[in-house]
């Protein structure tokens, strides 16, 4: 397990001192300026080495991203923007940062700046964190205040900037190219690449986007060097992660752990263990909603990072949302949800995606009741295929993979359905 | 869902003072010309002091802005946090639905909402204090279920603890938000796992409900002054650092203004144009054709029947076959002599109601008819009578 000491996040819950003093006396903002003072060259190469993937979701290489920005100036600005839309159902972890350890980010927001050359920077919260938004704020002013932020930030000689900004309810905002296009005021509707946002992003100048727990683990990172970054969790899965356990666990929490962590352990140091037991477990969705569920046997013994998720199981680890049910729930309709959620979520620029997720919805509506043909979860199956890959951003994916994991994985779920409804008893149940 | 704005809307919208110093230091976070990035956060603020968007609101904050109407109707219509309807006086409840609430008990809470609020959402209660509805993810999953009501989250609910919280905020009572079942805030509840060391300073409740019950603003309509405006990015010497210290963006596309200003604008400068008897904007000299033509219309002499019952043929004019003889007859016209004495404000008079436009001069109506009045042929009237061309055609 990891300790204490190796906790990047040291005031997650809020029980400590969460002002500017008290994220000093936690080891934030120490020697910013020294970092600042090694260039730029340093900072992204430092990034690259730790190994460091965007927490995001989609899990690119943070230095890397932060490479493709141009070196000179070509009389544009450069802009940082930090994604703070975290609305994938089951993911809880960026809130936890901003509104009880806002001096991560803040730090965080100005080394990144630096290294990209930006002197701006906007953090595009959720309109929904409404208390949240006032805390980082709070945070925020008290920087301005101690000269850590504006002329000269924190004496490192770099003139530096951080607004918030706000969405106002819309999942698709979380999309960094939404999220641009929201950012200048309109709706938020994906952009297509290219021009990617490194070269034209917002305003039309160079911009990169990045999640709020990317930004966050930069400063610990540079403090305590790459290798010790690195140290955590297997070969190109690195580092410590925050994971939200949601769901039919004992005690549902967010903590920080080091990647690769097996999901048992996960799950029984930090969360009391799944409720009624581990031969209770039915499913989990181990990464948000967005990737496909895995039944329980598989997951006990899963080692939570980017590349087993992927590889040996078919799904991801996305956001580390984890979201885990039980026996007694009804998957069918838990996944539905999920359909309804992107139907309601889905921008309706692409026609595949507008008119596909509502099409998912209404057949996962009749799998739910059972009221349906068992040729229909084919017909389903291949909707999913028909959306996926057919849109300007991945939402479309998001929504297909879901159905496409509770096929795969629940089959003789959905068909027992349709045929005790057909036949007015359930046929497994009736046999034993 | 339709989004679209809701039949009754009040006649006017105006930003308390407090609201409109707040709004436009919100807009110096964006570059110059740039401005249309404050929409989200205006529209919100609007909605937080009248509790929904309203039309007028819509329009105050495009002239603000310089946008167009439209541009701030689709912001509004796009994005579901902007009610587009009244919403209860109290509170609008929204319940987060979304699976890992769903499979924590949310259907319960939307239970609890049905029976003591309305039947559906979006609707007011009988005594208007409250609204409902069911949202999509809030991002506070692991203190499902809950709720977000006015700007706090209160976590962790159970189906008492949720009907007990309805009651207390119709009673006007403070009910500190965050997990209701005794938890701080996103820990594990049995205790800490992870954490243990940095022992310092916490307060009685996480941030979130701290900033709550500090502000005491949680269902309020807000009027600007519950909190001290503070823009630290606007240096002492009021410049922003950061952006003095960068080249400027490259310059928005330019926003078109919205109809209603257009035709305010054209209003304005109309009554000068009346004075001056000159007009100088393209909407004026379009308009002027039309009004002339009116103006110089004038009604020929016509007869109730053929003189002597005896009409000419009408036919015999290059252009006017049997239904426009018919036509014309209808309208009073019987002999040539008669179409050889249109003028031009008459020939206006005859085209308007022939639906032809322009005919009678193409064709030279008037050329022919005094010629075939005075006992001429015209080439056209000889072949007619020669090759009998209407002959066939008339049934």
């Amino acid at each position: 397990m990891l300790k204490d000491q190796d906790r990047i996040f040291t005031n997650l819950y809020g029980m400590h001192d969460r002002n500017l003093a008290g994220a000093k006396a936690r080891g934030h903002w120490d020697g910013t300026a020294g970092i600042i003072e090694k260039g730029r060259d340093w900072i992204i190469q430092t990034m690259k080495d730790s190994g460091l993937r965007g927490r995001g979701g989609a899990g690119f290489p943070t230095g890397l991203k932060w490479s493709f920005m141009p070196k000179e100036s070509d009389g544009r600005p450069a802009y940082l923007v930090i994604n703070a839309d975290e609305s994938e159902p089951g993911t809880c972890k960026d809130r936890e940062i901003m509104r009880h350890d806002p001096h991560t980010l803040i730090e965080g927001a100005l080394i990144a700046s630096f290294a990209m050359n930006a002197h701006t920077c906007y953090i595009y919260l959720r309109g929904e964190y409404i208390r949240e938004r006032e805390a980082l704020q709070a945070a925020i002013d008290e920087c301005y205040d101690k000269g850590l932020l504006g002329r000269n930030a924190a004496g490192s000689g770099w003139d530096f900037d951080v607004f918030l900004h706000h969405g106002a309810g819309a999942y698709i905002c979380g999309e960094e190219t939404a999220l641009i296009e929201s950012l200048e005021g309109k709706k938020g509707m994906p952009r297509m690449k290219p021009p990617f946002p490194a070269g034209a992003g917002l305003y039309g100048c160079p911009t990169t986007v990045n999640n709020v727990e990317s930004i966050a683990v930069v400063p610990t990172i540079l403090r305590r060097g790459a290798d010790w970054f690195a140290s955590f969790g297997r070969q190109n899965n690195a580092g410590t992660k925050l994971f939200a356990i949601s769901g039919h666990v004992n005690n549902p929490c967010v903590v920080e752990e080091a990647m690769s962590i097996s999901f048992e352990e996960l799950i029984e140091k930090h969360c009391g263990g799944i409720r009624g037991g581990w031969d209770n477990l039915l499913a989990v969705i181990p990464g948000g909603s967005s990737v496909p569920c895995v039944r329980g046997e598989n997951m006990r013994d899963a080692i939570m990072d980017f590349d087993y998720l992927r590889g040996e199981l078919g799904s991801g680890l996305g956001t580390a949302a984890v979201i885990v049910m039980d026996k007694q729930t009804d998957i069918i309709k838990a996944i539905w949800r999920l359909s309804k959620f992107y139907k309601h979520e889905s921008c309706g620029q692409c026609t595949p995606c507008r008119e596909g997720t509502g099409w998912m919805m209404r057949v996962m509506d009749r799998l739910v009741k059972g009221e349906a043909e068992l040729e229909e979860i084919d017909m389903l199956w291949d909707v999913t295929k028909q959306v996926e890959g057919h849109t300007i951003c991945a939402l479309g994916d998001a929504a297909a993979w879901p159905i496409q994991g509770l096929i795969k994985n629940f089959r003789e779920e959905i068909e027992d359905r349709i045929k005790a409804q057909k036949t007015g008893r359930m046929g497994a149940m009736a046999a034993e | 869902m339709l989004r679209r704005l809701h039949s009754e809307q009040p006649d006017s919208f105006a930003f308390t003072p407090a609201n409109q110093a707040w709004a436009e230091a919100q807009i110096t976070k964006y570059p110059e010309g740039r401005q249309a990035s404050a929409v989200i956060p205006l529209l919100w603020r609007a909605q937080e002091q009248e509790g929904w968007v309203t039309k007028p609101a819509i329009e105050a904050i495009a002239d603000m802005l310089g946008m167009a109407y439209i541009r701030v109707l689709e912001v509004a219509s796009f994005y579901f946090m902007f009610q587009l309807q009244p919403t209860g006086s109290v509170a609008n409840i929204q319940i987060c639905g979304t699976t890992s609430c769903m499979i924590c008990g949310a259907e319960d809470l939307v239970a609890v909402c049905k029976e003591k609020i309305a039947e559906k959402p979006h609707t007011l209660s009988a005594d208007g204090k409250f609204t409902w509805e069911e949202v999509e993810c809030l991002g506070a999953c692991t203190n499902a279920p809950m709720a977000q009501i006015g700007k706090d989250y209160y976590e962790d609910l159970t189906v008492e603890s949720f009907t007990k919280l309805l009651d207390d905020l119709a009673a006007g009572k403070v009910v500190a938000p965050g997990p209701q079942n005794g938890r701080y805030a996103a820990e594990p509840k049995s205790g800490l796992t992870s954490l243990t060391e940095f022992d310092s300073g916490k307060t009685q409740y996480n941030a979130s409900a701290q900033l709550a019950m500090d502000i005491k603003d949680g269902v309020k309509r807000i009027q600007g002054d519950e909190v001290p405006l503070l823009t630290p990015w606007v240096g002492k010497d009021g410049v922003v650092a950061g952006r003095a210290a960068e080249g400027q963006p490259p310059k928005a596309p330019e926003a078109p203004k919205p109809a209603v200003k257009q035709a305010e604008e054209a209003a304005k400068a109309a009554p000068k144009k009346a004075a001056a008897k000159e007009p100088a904007s393209p909407e004026g000299a379009a308009a002027k054709p039309a009004a002339d033509s009116q103006a110089e219309e004038s009604q020929p002499e016509v007869l109730k029947e053929a003189r002597g019952g005896l009409p000419d043929d009408l036919k015999l004019l290059k252009g006017v076959g049997p239904k426009l003889e018919e036509k014309l007859n209808e309208l009073g016209f019987f002999h040539f002599d008669q179409i050889a004495e249109w003028t031009g404000a008459e020939v206006a008079w005859v085209d308007a109601r022939l639906k032809f436009k322009g005919r009678i001069e193409r064709d030279g109506w008037i050329e022919q008819a005094k010629r075939l009045s005075v006992g001429d042929e015209t080439e056209f009237a000889k072949r007619a009578k020669e090759e009998h061309i209407y002959d066939d055609k008339e049934d």
